[in-house]
């Protein structure tokens, strides 16, 4: 289990990004020197349509105390539905994470833009702050 | 796949700027150990020659069938490590990147001990996906040695002779009966006076003397199918008294030069509606046709103000900077001043972008004896009717503090910007990607200035923003400079990071084929039984069909199921141990 500077827990944070769009905008936050929580990693893939809710599960099983998708939104120059593709992959994950005994609020998606450096930068220190109230992930029925 | 693998990793120390904030000799100790490594460094300098060269060397001496360098974003170097596998004789597809710089280092130099444990999971999540990767060979297509131009504006015309002249077929189709768009309106046209109808004229001249040229007035693009190197473009011909006539055109890929339209005021903004407030346009075309000192409604103009600005650098409107209206306006002036030298001349500005050598426009104009009054943004001049008829203009100068003056005009000219062309149409066939302004999106600015996100389809002039004649034609060039590029090869390179089904697992329900908009995916026969097929060269490798499939036999290649879950995996695996 992680531990920040002062010995206590900190949550550990999956993000999906996609190449183009939201990816550039994670790497501006870093070429800005803009500081977020370091328990987060990120995967970056093509497109928010294509990540699986299985992925998404995984995290948690793997460990993972909270799941953020930065999704392409309107600006995804591959497909013109982006926005509610990648709505129905998050809401198809909460789905499977109710039985799992999974809390709703480990798992966010947002739009992320390619300059959006300031906004993933509060996405990301206020979603660990929100898991760190919920506390480390326990899955409620063997993986 | 669970045979051993010969993986190299390198752990880049960026000079300092990753070292100083993650311990690379620690990263490089803790993942020299995983399975399947049998190289572990740290360069100075990852991306150098001599630690390119050592890496090629280090792939042939051990044998390596996989690499993985963790250093800066994959924008900055990707290409550069494919390169290096490639140089080596390892499938450049077998090439992970890591990015413990902008994603690590630069964002987490408070915390030098969380940032080294961050990259040592990171660089396991690179080195996971490599051990489940698989070589991949680059997709060719043969290309047809053809383009369509789209919009004979002065970009479009000069594409089309740019074209003809490396030795490639033309469509070049125009919307309107007249090819030449808006400079074939204008007359002298700054810097250096060219007329611009004289200007279009003679590019029509070479565009006729090009046999290979094909024009189409009156012609829209109603489909585009097929992909990047081989097209299929619908565009349908209007006649008189008939429905029009529908031609089929297969280029290998297609220029947008669909240009621009002036900024139309609303009524009431700045006094437009009320006679002798005139648009830029309609002000250019009075001075334009006048064969002597400038009179209107038969009544001579003795003093002219200016408004810039209007519809442009507009907080919630149009944002953006038209940039060539000020000197298009100054240049006015001039011509106005050449006719009668002595007209007044007020211009009402916000600042004026007359840029590089057009300076000398605007020192032209103040030799003359235009006035240049500056505003605050927040305090536009106001143009009204004055109890004797005459037009007003009201501005407070910011020079003279205080001086609220009162500027009576015959002609009032509200210098309006450009604003995109309203086409819904054409953005729905080409698919190229719009920005919040309106104007087609190329892939980056500078770096690839006339691509855009699809593929074989090329934007230039004033349709991709705001953009002076010289600059139009500029980018026109750049268009087919990299047109050449791409289809005087005769073939076409693909990324062949695409979906491929499962034919084992597939039942063939047609939720994939349903869900692509690029139609790349058919059903087809095998084995008895009915499966989908993904055409490698069509799909776009969203990866959108994946996630969608009930049978789970769809993969996106180098982000499978398995490579992503195992990343996952190498993730959240405990820093030490």
């Amino acid at each position: 289990m992680p531990e920040g500077d002062d010995g206590a827990w900190s949550p550990r944070i999956l993000v999906f990004s996609t190449n183009n769009i939201s990816d550039p905008g994670i790497d501006l936050a870093g070429s800005r020197h803009l500081h977020y929580p370091p328990g987060v990693r990120v995967i970056s893939v093509p497109c928010s349509s294509g990540i699986r809710p299985s992925w998404i599960m995984h995290a948690f099983r793997a460990g993972f105390d909270g799941v953020f998708v930065a999704s392409d939104g309107e600006e995804c120059a591959l497909l013109p539905d982006c926005a509610g593709r990648s709505a129905k992959i998050t809401a198809d994950a909460q789905e499977q994470m109710r039985p799992a005994g999974l809390e709703p609020g480990r798992l966010k998606m947002a739009a992320l833009c390619s300059v959006c450096a300031e906004p993933f930068v509060n996405y990301m220190r206020e979603f660990s702050a929100s898991l760190t109230e919920l506390g480390p992930v326990s899955m409620a029925t063997a993986s | 796949m669970s045979e051993q693998r010969r993986i190299g990793v390198y752990i880049c120390h960026c000079g300092g700027n990753i070292s100083d904030f993650v311990d690379v000799a620690a990263v490089r100790d803790a993942v020299g150990d995983e399975a399947d490594v049998v190289v572990a460094e740290t360069a100075l300098f990852a991306c150098s020659d001599g630690t390119q060269k050592d890496m090629e060397q280090a792939i042939r001496d051990q044998n390596l069938d996989g690499l993985v360098v963790a250093s800066c974003s994959p924008k900055l170097h990707l290409f550069t490590f494919r390169g290096v596998a490639r140089r080596a004789g390892l499938n450049p597809f077998e090439y992970s990147h890591v990015n413990v710089r902008e994603q690590d280092s630069w964002a987490h130099g408070d915390d030098t001990a969380a940032a080294t444990e961050k990259a040592i999971s990171l660089v396991r999540a690179g080195i996971a996906r490599t051990r489940l990767s698989e070589p991949l060979d680059v997709l060719t297509v043969e290309t047809t040695p053809k383009a369509l131009v789209i919009g004979a504006g002065i970009a479009g015309l000069r594409a089309a002779i740019g074209l003809a002249d490396v030795g490639l077929g033309v469509y070049l189709i125009e919307r309107e009966a007249e090819l030449g768009g808006w400079v074939g309106t204008l007359g002298a046209m700054f810097p250096a006076d060219r007329d611009g109808r004289e200007m279009i004229a003679s590019l029509v001249a070479e565009v006729r003397k090009r046999p290979s040229i094909i024009v189409l007035t009156r012609a829209e693009l109603i489909s585009k199918s097929g992909s990047f190197g081989n097209y299929v473009a619908e565009i349908r011909v209007r006649t008189d008294g008939e429905a029009g006539q529908v031609i089929r055109a297969e280029v290998g890929s297609i220029i947008v030069a669909t240009g621009t339209d002036s900024y139309q005021p609303e009524a009431g903004e700045f006094g437009y509606g009320i006679d002798g407030v005139l648009t830029l346009p309609e002000f250019t075309r009075l001075v334009d046709s006048a064969e002597g000192p400038l009179t209107r409604n038969g009544r001579p103009v003795r003093t002219i103000a200016y408004i810039y600005c209007v519809g442009n650098r507009q907080p919630g409107g149009n944002e953006y900077c038209s940039k060539f209206c000020c000197t298009a306006a100054v240049h006015d002036s001039v011509k106005v001043s050449r006719l009668d030298p002595s007209v007044h001349q007020y211009h009402l500005h916000r600042d004026i972008r007359t840029y590089g050598k057009y300076e000398l426009l605007y020192t032209e104009s103040r030799e003359r004896g235009s006035v240049y009054l500056k505003f605050a943004d927040d305090a536009p001049p106001s143009v009204a009717l004055g109890p004797d008829g005459r037009l007003t203009v009201t501005t407070t100068d910011t020079l003279t503090p205080g001086a609220e003056l009162a500027i009576p005009a015959d002609l009032v000219v509200l210098v309006t910007g450009m604003v995109a062309r309203q086409n819904d149409a054409l953005k729905s066939i080409l698919k190229v990607p719009v920005g919040s302004d309106g104007f087609f999106n190329e892939i980056h600015p500078k770096l690839r200035p006339v691509e855009t996100m699809v593929d074989g389809v090329l934007v230039a002039g004033a349709c991709q923003g705001p953009k002076t004649s010289a600059e139009a034609v500029a980018s026109g060039l750049t268009a087919v400079t990299q047109t050449a590029a791409i289809l005087k090869k005769g073939v076409a390179e693909l990324d062949p990071l695409v979906a491929a089904v499962d034919p084992a697992a597939c039942t063939w329900c047609g939720v994939c084929a349903q869900t692509c908009p690029y139609e790349a995916i058919a059903s087809v026969a095998a084995d008895g039984k009915q499966i989908a097929v993904i055409s490698a060269t069509t799909c776009k490798g969203c990866g959108g069909c994946a996630p969608l499939c009930p049978a789970d036999a769809i993969d996106l290649r180098g982000y499978t199921d398995a490579q992503i879950t195992s990343m996952i995996d190498g993730m959240a695996r405990e820093p030490v141990g």
